[in-house]
């Protein structure tokens, strides 16, 4: 009675610790990517829509005798700053698609930023306030001052500011090469974890933007969010058929990104294998040196009328119940890990240096990894208990 | 007197054993009848093919060739599932040691061939362990587990475990094999009296001579073969 206790407790034991490394590092691995994931969909649209490029020109050789004239070169144009065409009723028809849950109309496009004598290349980002909001959170990225781009308002990177040297309240002048520019105040700045981001980006009124970029009411792109992050491709694809225009996921323009992910992942998952593996192993070798010891009882059944597939079913709910057992442990133990590297390593700021996801669906999975790991351990000791001979399991036991 | 009812059945009956192609006979023409309400003993020196007979008769290990007949029934060539099934309707079984499942109570122990008839327990089944138990004397160990008890009350509850469904025929290898001179009567009185009052047939296999002579038969078997088959004029009484 004893030996079974420790023989169920070790394969439980055993379990619990493979279930355990199992949820840390899936939560581990599942929480950076997830941050990675949002740290790079929080800063951008989840689709951009764009006018088409401007196609290269074919420059011939330029003798006007020859009879045949070679192509030399294919010259590429000036991807000169380019407005959507009916870009209202276009955004009114991406809204209708599938999966879109937002749309922001932009007009953006390069300008200069000058105080006194400091002047800074910025990323002029005019967007009505509410609707660039839906697509990409920017109050919650606020560090100083508000988000407010009415009137002659605008929000600067972070880094901007600091190389310019204002703060909110202060004036700064933004110009292109063809104008004069216009004096705003800063109402805001950013900080959206992004340096490019930090460094470039004035946001303000769609209105003043167009003014600003010579655009009169044009758009130049239209940002759009979409339900499933990870079905954007798709819905850039539905996008693009559907205004002719080009539609860029965030998936195309991070796939080095999402390689990098996907390789991350593919190294999780063999880890998860290999760690499930040596679980059931595990369970395997002890139920089998369980079958020998139970031998006799296992005669005993079988004389008194138990099936042969009754007894496969002891051993199959037995893995069943170690999985379970294993995987409670396992489970407490894995959040257990995590909540101790969460308060033990954390950002001078006091958020946690590695983000876990511990979710239901996390540990949901593991237990049910766990499961069928016992059941699947325990098919080959349950196989051997049900064809043991029941006379000679009695008699030699 | 009319003769009882067959409860078991075994004509011609061979057993051969085979290994690495080699055929070594065992038990050869065995021809046997048992009616309820006997108490036959099978007796033999070591190696004699008792215990093979008793496996056939139990359903554990098939003949090689012959005919046998439980309660009337032919039990031809059946599948594991079909003989499992006919074995846990018809038959008891009593080991020489016992067997009781260490981690089960001895009502547990008890209730087990009823568990496994109906895949449940309810609560008829332990109203029966607890009259069992008393039947034994032992019903101020219904929860006791089998480290709790001494050898003769273990094997007191194994004869209550084969009997509790109630069986036509219990088969019991060397029941007393392992206990003392007062178990060893306790346990002979106990099948004795549960075969008078239920007439259960019981066959037992035994070395030991004072057991066959308290059998109403004496079943003698010598190199795989029925040497003697007599009945016992007056069975004693005691040890």
């Amino acid at each position: 009675m004893w030996e079974q206790r420790s023989q169920n407790a070790l394969m439980v034991a055993g379990v619990g610790v493979g279930v355990g490394v199992l949820v840390f590092i899936s939560a581990l691995i599942g929480g950076l990517q997830a941050s990675l994931i949002e740290r790079t969909t929080g800063s951008q649209a989840h689709v951009v829509v764009t006018p088409l490029e401007l196609e290269g020109r074919p420059v011939l050789t330029d003798d006007p005798n020859d009879e045949v004239r070679y192509l030399r070169r294919v010259e590429r144009p000036v991807q000169r700053i380019r407005s959507i065409p009916e870009w209202r009723k276009l955004d009114r028809n991406i809204a209708t698609v599938s999966g879109v849950t937002a749309t922001a109309p932009i007009a953006s496009g390069p300008a200069l930023a000058l105080r006194g004598p400091t002047e800074r290349s910025v990323q002029v980002m005019g967007a009505d306030a509410e609707r660039l909001e839906q697509v990409i959170p920017i109050v919650k990225n606020i560090v100083a001052g508000s988000y407010g781009v009415n009137g002659s308002d605008v929000v600067l990177g972070v880094d901007l500011a600091r190389e310019l040297g204002v703060g909110v309240g202060d004036r700064v002048r933004i110009r292109t090469s063809r104008g004069e520019g216009q004096i705003f105040l800063v109402r805001g700045l950013i900080d959206m974890g992004n340096q490019g981001i930090n460094k470039t980006w004035a946001l303000m009124s769609l209105r003043n933007a167009q003014t600003l970029l010579d655009l009169g009411g044009a758009s130049t792109s239209i940002l759009v969010r979409v339900t499933d992050l990870y079905a954007a491709d798709v819905a850039a694809d539905r996008i693009g058929k559907v205004t002719g225009l080009t539609s860029r996921s965030w998936m195309q323009s991070n796939a080095q990104l999402l390689t990098a992910l996907r390789s991350q992942s593919a190294s999780t998952t063999m880890i998860r294998f290999f760690v499930i593996v040596s679980v059931a192993i595990g369970i395997a070798s002890v139920l089998v040196v369980s079958v020998i010891q139970r031998s006799k009882e296992i005669g005993i059944l079988r004389a008194m009328g138990t099936s042969r597939g009754g007894v496969l079913r002891v051993f199959l709910i037995q893995g069943a119940l170690i999985g379970l057992a294993g995987s409670g442990v396992g489970c407490a133990l894995g959040a257990g890990l995590s909540m101790l590297f969460r308060l033990a390593l954390q950002n001078p700021d006091g958020t946690p240096f590695f983000p876990f996801a511990l979710t239901p669906a996390l540990f949901a999975s593991s237990a049910a990894i766990a499961v069928a790991a016992g059941v699947v351990a325990a098919i080959l000791p349950a196989r051997r208990a049900s064809r043991l001979d029941p006379a000679e399991a009695i008699r030699y036991g | 007197m009319a003769e009882p009812a067959a409860v078991l059945e075994l004509e011609g009956v061979d057993k051969d054993f085979s290994s690495n192609g080699v055929v070594t006979p065992v038990l050869h023409t065995i021809d046997l009848r048992v009616g309820a309400g006997e108490l036959v003993a099978i007796m033999g020196p070591s190696g004699s093919g008792k215990s093979t007979l008793l496996n056939i008769i139990g359903l554990l290990t098939p003949a090689t060739r012959g005919r046998l007949k439980l309660t009337g029934e032919d039990v031809g060539p059946k599948d594991d599932t079909a003989l499992t099934r006919f074995r846990g309707e018809r038959i008891g079984f009593v080991f020489q040691f016992h067997h009781l499942i260490s981690g089960f109570t001895a009502a547990e122990n008890l209730m087990m061939p009823l568990i496994i008839g109906r895949g449940r327990v309810t609560d008829g089944m332990r109203e029966r362990a607890r009259a069992s138990l008393s039947e034994v004397g032992l019903a101020h160990k219904m929860d006791a587990r089998p480290s709790q008890m001494s050898g003769g009350e273990q094997q007191r509850i194994a004869v209550a475990r084969a009997l509790i469904a109630n069986p036509p025929l219990v088969l019991a290898d060397e029941p007393t094999g392992n206990l003392d001179t007062e178990n060893s009567n306790k346990i002979f009185e106990l099948m004795r009296r549960y075969n008078r009052e239920r007439k259960t047939a019981v066959v037992i296999v035994t070395h030991d001579p004072r057991i066959g002579e308290r059998c109403d038969r004496i079943v003698e078997v010598v190199d795989g073969r029925i040497h003697r088959d007599e009945r016992v004029q007056s069975p004693a009484a005691k040890f």
